[in-house]
């Protein structure tokens, strides 16, 4: 609570509340439960789900269609290797980052302002995960031979090759997925109890009591409740960093030029989160205006997003900058023509430009105040970043591999509709999952809201101990 | 009750069937399990029966057993109904008597000759248990010396090419060989009764033997009738032009590697021509030859790049029409008898500096003159050699080796368009060959051809020309059949079938065979019986029989190369040469550097092999210079192979076709390929390209002048297999001229001195140690970039060895062939207007620092202990990673199920010591990891503990015609390789990355005129 401490000054950040005043613990579990068990079907919902739904059918279509004939439907070919599968892999991955950097960093750091959007986010990054855990699998040659990568008894004798950064991707991501999960599940243990509680009808009683897990909100419970959602933030705030590293690794790790660069580690953290907090503001945005909850998801949360999509931001802004100033200044001839040819004045040079301006020219506005707390502009500024974090991710893949060693080998590659199919296909799959999860779960964390309403009521007339010890 | 078989725990056995007798001698001690089984009690017996499932207890009675086994087999049985699939019988029975040699998973090999324009190349064939897989040189046969081309090993696919033609036709409908022979025995007696008049048979070019005797007592039979030869790739022009010079045909025999000077006019002797081997090898041995004879200088003027041109160390590239100008020239220059002077030239620097090149190496210079070029060319180009001194010494002649009808005798094409005009042709039998495709634009021969009241097709596919004739024959392919064939030398060999017609094909012999004695002998009856007559009546039967099976077994018939024929000059002043052209744009025809005239368009191997300059596969191409694509205002070779389409008009016939910038092409100039454009070529063949033969006419054969060019607007994706055409700067292919190299040996490694192997933070790779301290066996190669011309071969030997699929055009256009090895081509120069050309053959490295073994999560790319870097296919779970991290790009990937499982034909075709592919897997050079066993087998058989440093060949170095590869064990410190990595030239490609190829590069060196460095 280092924000609170009376002796620092706080010049305007009291100006955008995270939480509109006026609200008491029975209006914001009034509010926040009635998303999910008071509001019927409405017609956005249905149409909004059923687009999603229809897109992650085109997803299945495309995938049997993909297994039915092979890669080849895609546009990979020889040297491009790798196209959209991974693009795409890395692009959610990214995305699923800003969930577990709400929840356990900013939790760690006692960063008030994430309650009302991590459960939120913490969804988004498990479906973000969901999405990209997927093209590793179809990517395959023989996807069904999948199980392969990882270590397991068999008779062949024969483990994985452990030097391969592909072996530690499935580690990182898997447990990545796993704690993210397991995170996500433990912070919405007290809601289900809440769910169940209220809830009418009795199928939704047994559907929210089950995984409720026989939580009565006892003392020993929020006891155990507290101290193992903080050790699990404890366990996830390493995999924030890690995952998007060993992403990076099947990059580094390759000789390929345009890969092979150590400044990858950190600047695939910084672009992930940057790329997931872009994802956070374009999906809470519309969330906030369809439901209603301006009082939550405040302009101060927005601001927030901003400055660090701007901070990310310029990380990624300088990542690219030293890929080409080291490039010059290793006079490594295959580094320069893809840095300093092929990328900027080559044939992908579209994409490339494309790119520096959706990272790291449209975020310079957020150096303004206005555009920080512009719902529009802060909603188009994130759809640019994301788009711009895919085009990255294309360039990183794509130009690298097209013009490598040897100029006979030089090629093109596109992406066929296939490609595209698959990759809106994964959206519709993300979008669905969101409304269902809109529509089923607690989309704020109702607990936290209501520490958040004690914390913010009693601000003025208690003291820093207020928080010990409350029960719903 | 005591359990009988519990009490003690183990299982009881059962008796199935009666017992056997007891045996004799001692009496067996009797063993028991219990006290039950020692009374033998009957309620034990009983319990043992029933411990066992019902139908067991049956199995003991004889009777009942029988039912069950019945019972058993009708479920099986039903089994098989439910599959809904009646399994063809198949009888799998041994031997009785194993044939001598003939050892299951052992190949044997049989020496044949592989025809290309009528001449013969000495091949050794593969066989598998029966099925031929895989052409070899003979390395005994003058016109391959062990290597062949890309022609030859295709063979084995059109062998088994689905599409050959498979049943005798009649207008088209299905008819039989017997339905045939009573038509043509019908018409034989008619034409017999009118002395053969009528008669008219159409050849191709034909240097068999036993073929050529045939016709010729065919002509003596029927005295009124004709055979006339047409091949659209002929020599029609080198002949004439012996006449002329000469006063009769002769075949010139080069001596290159005599040849310290060589100009070549137009002349692409490394890829056409009877003697294209055998000239590659003598030509590049000189390239090699710093220390000894010194090494050689090519000159070549040729308008379109041709391998020839590649190897040049001075080219020029002039239109094909100005050639004469520039041979007069230079015969001018050299002093030539009647030869006047031109006038002013635009390249008189060059041609000075050839004339006194020439001059100054009298006798051991040699001046060729290609096919293209008109007769008067060819005249002046033996007056010229006649001139230096170089006949005897480097340029002999031969009497001619083609057999064909007599001077005067009217055996041209043309004089039977003629024929059939006046309507003199009853009968006409076209051997081989697809006229009706092929024959120049400006003869109809296709709607003379349907006057024909009775017309005879021979061929191995149903082609353009069956439709219009009322019988087709289906042809035995070579390997089917026999026959014979002579080489540039006139050696002949016997070809021997390898398999029996797969579709009942005919030899032209046995069709000729009907035609002269109305009988049905067969083709292996007639062809030992002329090679029985030609060694004389006198001879014994068991005689014959020896030199037959020795002949067969050397594949060459002794003695019959041909004695040099002295031949005097006429002189040349008479010579008439034809009047500067009449403007527009000059066109040449050349034939496909892999389809050749068509005749290989259905070979998916050939037409997927990228042509050596344009490295376009599937398609030809209006190739023209980038000077006048910008002033015709047309775009090609873009980052997609994208190209504008243009209208190619000369003498009011059309075609349309797709443009590409050939540099180093002769400006107004067009070059298009033959062979493309077919209309019933199969379903590999048919479509692809453009008819070229659309606008040959008779007259002009090869050159035309006065074309046009227009862009229509249109544009077509050309597939190409490189789209970067240089080397930016890179230190791929290192060259030097001779001079450098003399003062720095160490040209090609210098660049790579700073790099040290000792500092590295790791131990050097096991394989490396084990190399260092010469145990076992090291594989490695080396590739000789100054002797490599170019030319394809090894491509398709790969691609034949190891069951390298066709993907198609589709496929090459999103980039994925699959070729295990591919050649490089790099142009370099300041512009396109006469680029250096550079010829990199790219197979795996074998990398002792592999990048791919790397990064494969599940190990499917691992490295041995002889320093293979291994493929494990089954393994194999299609990441690509290990494609990408490949600095060379040399792993291609099944994006689909490329491998063809289906046609039955096409598994015959497979290497079985090769596994076929599927979808999904990574694949790459293994070095013929096959071939690599079958030695170390062979050595540990023999107790050796490492294979000879020669031991081992892969199919893309057996089949170099020049020797350019070199592979072997490196720890033999006598093998090739071991010698060659020694060699101040041989460096590793991208050795900065520390990969450590054991695939390393000989670099090439270049001997230009120093007089003419200025340019």
């Amino acid at each position: 609570m280092a924000a609170e401490t009376p002796q620092r000054p706080r010049p305007d950040r009291n100006e955008i509340p995270v939480l509109e005043p006026g609200h008491t613990f029975g209006t914001v579990t009034d509010k926040i439960s009635s998303l999910v068990l008071v509001q019927p079907y409405n017609w956005r919902w249905m149409a909004g789900f059923g687009i999603a739904f229809a897109m992650t059918m085109m997803l299945l279509v495309a995938i049997t269609y993909l297994f039915v004939y092979g890669v080849g439907v895609w546009g990979v070919n020889v040297p491009v290797m790798w196209g959209f599968a991974i693009v795409n892999f890395v692009w959610w991955i990214g995305i699923g980052h800003a969930g577990t950097l709400i929840s356990a960093i900013l939790l760690l750091l006692k960063q008030e302002w994430r309650t009302s959007i991590n459960r939120f986010a913490e969804a988004m990054t498990l479906f973000a995960v969901a999405c990209a855990g997927l093209f590793p699998l179809l990517h395959l040659g023989r996807p069904w031979l999948f199980y392969w990568l990882l270590p397991y008894p068999n008779t062949m004798d024969l483990w994985p090759q452990w030097r391969s950064p592909l072996i530690w991707d499935v580690f990182a991501v898997s447990t990545y997925a796993t704690v993210s999960l397991i995170f996500w599940y433990v912070g919405l243990i007290p809601d289900l109890a809440t769910l169940r509680d209220r809830a009418s009808n009795r199928w939704a009683r047994y559907a929210y009591g089950i995984p409720a897990m026989g939580w009565r909100g006892s003392a020993r419970h929020w006891h155990r409740y507290r101290t193992a959602y903080l050790l699990l933030a404890g366990l996830a705030t390493p995999l924030v960093v890690s995952v998007h590293t060993v992403v990076s690794f099947d990059f580094t790790v390759g000789i390929v030029p345009g890969w092979h660069s150590t400044i990858f580690p950190p600047y695939f953290v910084a672009g992930a989160i940057y790329s997931g907090f872009a994802m956070v503001a374009t999906l809470s945005i519309p969330l906030r205006y369809f439901y209603k909850l301006q009082d939550f998801i405040t302009l101060r949360h927005l601001d927030n997003m901003a400055k660090v999509m701007l901070a990310t931001g310029l990380i990624v802004c300088y990542g690219y900058g030293m890929e080409a100033f080291t490039a010059w200044y290793g006079n490594n001839p295959y580094e320069m023509h893809q840095m300093l040819r092929s990328r900027p004045s080559g044939p992908y040079s579209h994409t490339y430009w494309m790119l520096i301006f959706c990272n790291c020219t449209v975020v310079q506005l957020f150096w303004f105040k206005w555009f920080r707390t512009n719902v529009y502009a802060v909603w188009i500024i994130a759809g640019i970043i994301n788009i711009g974090m895919w085009l990255e991710r294309y360039i990183i893949v794509v130009t690298s591999l097209s013009a490598d060693f040897l100029p006979s080998s030089w090629n093109m590659y596109h992406g066929t509709k296939w490609d595209y199919m698959t990759f809106y296909g994964t959206i519709g799959l993300f979008l669905a999952l969101i409304f269902l999860f809109i529509r089923f779960l607690p989309v704020i964390s109702i607990v936290e809201m209501r520490e958040l309403v004690h914390e913010r009521e009693g601000h003025d007339a208690t003291t820093m101990t207020a928080h010990k010890g409350k029960t719903p | 009750m005591i359990d009988p078989m519990h009490s003690n725990g183990e299982p009881v056995l059962v008796q199935i069937g009666p017992l056997p007798a007891a045996p004799k001698g001692p009496k067996p001690k009797k063993m028991w399990r219990s006290l039950d089984e020692l009374a033998g009690s009957e309620e034990f017996f009983e319990l043992l029966q029933d411990e066992f499932p019902s139908q067991a207890s049956e199995l003991t009675d004889p009777a009942s057993r029988r039912t069950f086994l019945k019972f058993m087999g009708a479920s099986l049985g039903l089994a098989g109904v439910s599959g809904c699939v009646v399994q063809p019988a198949e009888m799998i029975v041994p031997y009785v008597k194993q044939p001598e040699e003939l050892v299951p998973g052992k190949p044997l090999y049989f020496a044949s000759a592989a025809p290309l324009g009528g001449y013969g190349v000495g091949v050794l064939v593969e066989s598998h248990m029966g099925r031929p897989t895989k052409i070899e040189g003979n390395p005994a046969h003058p016109a391959s010396l062990g290597g062949t081309d890309a022609f030859a090993q295709a063979e084995v696919l059109a062998l088994y090419d689905p599409d050959r033609s498979q049943v005798v036709l009649h207008n088209g409908r299905v008819s039989t060989w017997d339905d045939f022979l009573a038509v043509i025995t019908k018409a034989r007696a008619e034409r017999l009764a009118k002395k053969g008049a009528g008669l008219r048979i159409l050849t191709e070019t034909i240097t068999s033997p036993t073929l050529a005797h045939q016709l010729r007592q065919i002509l003596k039979t029927f005295p009124e009738a004709k055979w006339h030869v047409f091949d659209p790739v002929s020599r029609d022009h080198a002949r004439a032009g012996a006449v002329l010079a000469f006063g009769e045909d002769v075949e010139p025999i080069h001596h290159l590697d005599k040849a310290d000077v060589v100009l070549a006019l137009d002349a692409d002797f490394l890829s056409w021509g009877p003697a294209r081997l055998k000239d590659a090898r003598q030509f590049t041995s000189r390239r090699e030859s710093v220390d000894g004879p010194g090494v050689n200088r090519l000159y070549v003027a040729e308008a379109c790049p041709t391998i020839t041109g590649a190897m040049a160390d001075q080219r020029l590239p002039v239109s094909a029409s100005r050639i004469a100008e520039i041979a007069r020239a230079v015969a001018h220059g050299l002093g030539v008898e009647g030869v006047s002077p031109v006038g002013s030239n635009p390249d008189a620097a060059w041609i000075k500096a050839v004339v006194d090149d020439l001059k100054s190496h009298q006798g051991a210079a040699l001046v060729l003159v290609g096919e293209t070029q008109s007769a008067e060319v060819h005249a002046l180009g033996h007056a010229i050699n006649h001139t230096l001194g170089n006949v005897g010494k480097t340029i002999e002649y031969l009497p001619p080796i083609e057999e064909r009808p007599g001077d005067g005798e009217g055996g041209t094409l043309l004089d039977l368009v003629e024929a059939m005009d006046r309507d003199e042709v009853e009968s006409l039998l076209i051997l081989g060959g697809n006229p009706v495709y092929a024959a120049p634009a400006d003869i109809d021969f296709a709607k003379r051809l349907d006057k024909v009241p009775l017309s005879v097709h021979l061929s191995l596919h149903e082609d353009e020309t069956t439709v219009h004739c009322h019988w087709h024959i289906p042809e035995a392919h070579f390997l089917e059949t026999w026959g014979d064939i002579r080489a540039f030398d006139s050696s002949a060999t016997i070809q021997q079938p390898l398999i029996a017609p797969l579709y009942g094909g005919k030899a032209a012999v046995e069709l000729l065979e009907v035609v002269l004695n109305g009988s049905t002998k067969s083709a292996r009856g007639i062809v030992t019986a002329f090679w029985k007559d030609s060694k004389g009546k006198d001879q014994s039967d068991s005689d014959f029989d020896t030199f037959w099976r020795e002949t067969l077994r050397i594949g060459l018939v002794a003695d019959t190369a041909s004695k040099v024929r002295e031949v005097t000059l006429k002189g040349v002043a008479n010579l008439e040469w034809p009047q500067g052209g009449s403007g527009g744009i000059e066109i040449l025809f050349r034939p496909d550097p892999t389809i050749w005239d068509g005749r290989f368009a259905n070979s998916g191997w050939l037409q997927e092999l990228p042509k050596p300059l344009t490295k376009l596969s599937w398609d030809n191409a209006a190739l023209l210079s980038q000077r006048t694509a910008d002033r015709l205002g047309v775009k090609a070779m873009g980052l997609h192979g994208e190209s504008d389409m243009v209208s190619v008009v000369y003498q009011d016939r059309a075609i349309q076709l797709p443009a590409w910038i050939m540099p180093g092409h002769a400006d107004e100039s067009v070059t298009i390929h033959l062979g493309y454009g077919r209309l019933r070529g199969g379903t590999v063949g048919t479509g692809s390209g453009a008819n070229a033969y659309a606008l040959r006419t008779s007259v002009t054969p090869w050159i035309g002048v006065g074309a046009k060019v227009f862009n229509t607007g249109e544009s077509y994706c050309l597939a190409t297999m490189q789209h970067q055409q240089t080397m930016l700067g890179r230190n791929l292919v290192r060259t030097a001229t001779v001079e450098e190299f003399r003062d720095h040996p160490k040209f090609a490694q210098e660049p790579d001195e700073h790099l040290s192997r000792e500092m590295t933070l790791w131990e050097n790779p096991d394989p490396q140690l084990r190399r260092q301290q010469g145990e076992g066996n090291a594989w490695g190669m080396t590739i000789n970039l100054n002797t490599c011309i170019g030319c394809n071969a090894c491509v398709v030997a790969c691609q034949a060895e190891n069951n390298i699929p066709v993907v198609g055009r589709e496929q090459v256009l999103a980039g994925r062939n699959m070729h295990w090895i591919r050649i490089d081509r790099y142009f370099e120069g300041n512009d396109t207007v006469n680029p250096r050309i550079y010829h990199q053959p790219v197979p795996c490295m074998h990398c002792e620092n592999a990048p791919c073994e790397l990064v494969c999560p599940v190990a499917a790319t691992t490295h041995s202990a002889e320093g293979l870097n291994e493929m494990t296919y089954n393994r194999c779970v299609g990441t690509r990673y290990c494609g990408n991290n490949c600095p060379y790009k040399v792993r291609r990937f099944n994006f689909f199920e490329y491998a063809d499982h289906k046609t039955p034909s096409l598994k015959l075709l497979n290497n079985p010591d090769v596994t076929v592919r599927s979808r999904g897997v990574m694949e790459k050079c293994t070095y013929c990891v096959q071939r690599i066993n079958s030695a170390r087998i062979a050595s540990e058989m023999e107790g050796r503990t490492r294979v000879g440093g020669n031991e081992v060949e892969t199919a893309c170095q057996g089949v170099c015609p020049t020797r350019a590869i070199s592979f072997g064990n490196m720890n033999d410190p006598e093998g090739d390789v071991a010698k060659l990595k020694k060699s101040p030239r041989n460096y590793a490609l991208l050795a900065e990355l520390n990969t450590r190829p054991r695939t390393t590069y000989l670099a090439k060196l270049t001997n230009p005129n120093p007089e003419m460095k200025a340019e």
